[in-house]
């Protein structure tokens, strides 16, 4: 606790050169873990990005609905686009529209807010991307099951946050 | 000790001598440590009673706090515990390491007393603005949520503060060398807090640079402030401030460790090795707030959650083993050297300080190194990003590990910097236990209620009032109750701490303090047994080396598990 004896550089015990390998190997591995699973796994952080302005991604939504529309729930439109360019907007308190995927077919699913931070989150599955305005965010998604999904914002956003729910739905 | 010392300035500080240490304590230093831990732990207070309110919110069979309220008050809570509480407390701790530890005299005083006013002013504007509901926008005040311009302007005033008791606490120690207050290398207890502060020193400058153009923008003066970006500097200032705050807690480790059993580094180069890591990879490491959002591509995140991370991991899993490691081979020199782990079994366990020590270590490790680690995994993070599992991470560490250990030094500061008799020692034996094991429940039940998918910052996980309702299974209301009744043990714990030490500090009897332990007298070492082992050998820390090899199997298992779980998603790129 007080000073340290004058000459402090002596050699490591065994025991702490065993530990020291041991945590350093570790370590490595879960440095590997990563670029393994970017190879090799199936689920990966989507890295697709594009700049979009608010307004334009919301005349993007309303395009991508008015071309699939198939229903409305609760004042919301149900869309059912083929398998692609996949378009949601999340916006203080609501997330527009209701998508309604295929299971097996593989998406590109647009994200962004037009006006602040959201979370994107897919429940049970528990996926969960941010959602930021300005930045149109592409995941690029493969449902491997079928049924209703629950999307929840998961980023404060302000008062009405905890209403701002919606549906996912797959069919067969 | 200093051979006589030799003053540069005209200043005369007034020094006292600590009949226990045989340090020189400067009393304006003195004055100062007191004044910012009395501002820390009246900061733990309120921070206390928020987090009680808020646990009895998420606890949704009481949900206590309206929705306005519970955001309003979970800002506030961030602030007083993140921001106020541990600064506060670490400034204390920083004065302590460089004037009194030292027997060097703190550097201009009035500029100290200065950086204190600055960082009262801050944290009480933001109080109110907070409270008066002006600043519903959380800690991270995320862009384009906006807050009052006043709740900017505190932030910067208190960082401003923090950063001139920082400039002050290296002035300290480099004219404590000049004068030659003390002699060869800085003992290690200074040596964390240095790399600690060095690490302040960027932290605040990254804060700098994400609120003050925020400050602007609420006044209307910038006219965009693009959220990517701000969320990349806040964090850059957001996780560093808790690598201060792993610093500091580590160099209280190896104090409370000096103190409670009289341990010394095992290996100072070592242990120093490892304070560096931290100085070094852990800005870069950041990147593992970012990991799912739109804007950096695979090799920006994995690089920085990763090798800079990964490098700060060696670091904490170094002092994981030598701290614990430095107290078994004290104890074992005090005679404890049957079997394994005689020396755990008969150490000071109703010393507040060994206790605190020992479950701050064990839970930061087990839940908030393991979890922290897995979630900060790039590919992991899509489970666990804005879940609860990311609160269960956090309170592991900086509320069981960090504050716990800033609790247990707090009982010795006391006798020997407020100089009063310790009260209700009994109290102070069991409440590392209670706080800790209330703490350890509230980080289980956030986990277990993330891990099902409970957002965290949400005030209604039922979605009751939702136009599309989901339902919500059993399990998840049960780890929610688990959260509750550890919040509630955990506020007790608390609130003991609170107790004992108010009722010291100013009902304590006055008298200077006469040893360093508090509740354990200091014992005869047993009679050396036929069956323990003699020599060089019974000094090695082999039961330290076995714990650290169950700890990571655990770490090994818990991390690999949740890949499993991944694959388990659909597919996603």
């Amino acid at each position: 606790m007080l000073a340290p004896p004058r000459i402090w550089w002596k050699p490591l015990d065994r025991l702490e050169r065993s530990w020291l390998t041991i945590a350093f190997v570790w370590c490595i591995f879960l440095t590997a873990m990563m670029p393994i699973w970017f190879f090799l796994g199936r689920q990966n952080v989507p890295a697709t990005t594009y700049r979009v302005s608010p307004e334009e991604y919301q005349q993007r939504v309303a395009d991508f609905i008015e071309q699939y529309q198939v229903g409305t729930e609760k004042g919301v439109p149900v869309v059912a686009p083929p398998p692609g360019d996949v378009f949601l907007l999340a916006r203080q308190w609501q997330w527009y529209p209701i998508l309604q995927l295929k299971k097996g077919q593989t998406y590109r699913l647009h994200v962004s807010s037009i006006d602040i931070q959201h979370g994107f989150s897919i429940q049970p599955l528990n996926l969960n991307f941010m959602v930021l305005p300005g930045y149109d965010y592409v995941i690029t998604l493969t449902p491997t099951q079928s049924g209703e999904f629950s999307l929840v914002c998961n980023e404060y956003c302000g008062i009405a946050h905890h209403l701002m729910v919606s549906k996912l739905i797959v069919t067969d | 000790m200093a051979a006589e010392a030799i003053p540069w300035s005209e200043e005369k500080a007034v020094f006292r001598t600590c009949p226990v240490t045989g340090l020189k304590v400067d009393l304006a230093a003195e004055r100062l440590i007191i004044a910012n831990a009395v501002a820390a732990v009246v900061f733990l207070l309120i921070g206390g009673i928020f987090a009680l309110l808020l646990a009895l919110t998420r606890w949704q069979v009481i949900h206590l706090l309206p929705p306005d309220w519970f955001y309003r008050i979970l800002t506030a809570h961030g602030i007083d515990m993140l921001v106020a509480w541990i600064v506060f407390f670490e400034i204390a701790g920083l004065y302590f390491g460089g004037a009194v530890m030292l027997n060097a005299r703190l550097v201009r005083p009035s500029l100290a007393w200065l950086a204190f006013a600055l960082m009262i002013v801050g944290s009480v504007l933001i109080n109110v603005i907070v409270l008066m509901g002006k600043a519903d926008v959380m800690f991270t005040a995320y862009v384009p949520l906006k807050a009052h311009p006043v709740f900017y302007l505190g932030y910067i005033l208190f960082a401003v503060g923090a950063l001139l008791a920082l400039g002050l606490f290296f002035a300290t120690i480099v004219v404590a060398k000049a004068e030659k207050r003390y002699e060869g290398s800085l003992p290690l207890v200074v040596y964390g807090l240095v790399t600690a502060a060095i690490i302040a020193a960027y932290t605040l400058l990254s804060g700098a640079l994400a609120l003050v153009p925020a400050f602007f923008w609420s006044l209307g003066l910038l006219p965009n402030y693009d959220p990517g970006f701000y969320r990349n500097l806040f964090w850059s200032f957001g996780h560093p401030a808790q690598q201060i705050n792993l610093a500091a807690m580590v160099a209280i480790w190896y104090a409370l460790a000096a103190i409670t059993t009289g341990a010394t580094p095992l290996n100072e180069k070592l242990s120093r090795f490892a304070f560096i890591l931290y100085i070094l990879f852990i800005n870069l490491g950041s990147a593992h707030h970012l990991l799912v959002d739109p804007g950096p591509g695979f090799a920006w995140k994995v690089t920085n959650t990763s090798y800079a991370m990964y490098l700060a991991v060696l670091g904490s899993m170094i002092h994981a083993f030598s701290v614990p490691a430095a107290m078994e081979v004290a104890l074992r020199r005090q005679g404890y050297r049957r079997g394994l782990l005689e020396w755990l079994r008969k150490a000071p366990w109703r010393e507040p300080g060994f206790s605190a020590l020992v479950i701050s270590i064990v839970i930061f490790g087990w839940i908030g190194g393991v979890t922290g680690v897995t979630i900060g995994t790039e590919q992991i993070n899509m489970l666990a990003h804005n879940t609860l599992r990311v609160p269960g991470h956090f309170h592991a560490t900086v509320v069981a590990g960090t504050t716990l250990a800033f609790m247990g030094l707090t009982y010795y500061l006391i006798p020997l910097i407020f100089r009063r008799e310790l009260k209700l020692k009994r109290w102070a034996t069991w409440q590392p236990y209670i706080f800790g094991l209330g703490m350890a429940l509230v980080s289980i039940g956030f986990i277990a209620a993330g891990i099902q998918g409970v957002a965290r910052r949400h005030w209604d996980i039922t979605f009751a009032q939702a136009p599309f309702p989901a339902t919500i299974p059993g399990t998840v209301h049960l780890a929610l109750a688990v959260l509750g009744i550890g919040a509630l043990i955990a506020v007790v714990g608390g609130a003991m701490f609170l107790i004992i030490v108010l009722v010291s500090v100013f009902t304590g009897k006055r008298q200077e303090a006469r040893g360093l332990l508090l509740v354990v007298t200091p014992s005869s070492p047993p009679a050396p047994s036929t069956s323990a082992e003699e020599g060089e050998e019974g000094l090695r820390p082999k039961g330290t080396f076995v714990l650290v090899l169950a700890f990571l199997t655990f770490f090994a298992a818990y991390y690999l598990s949740n890949w499993w779980l991944l694959g388990r998603t659909w597919i996603v790129r």
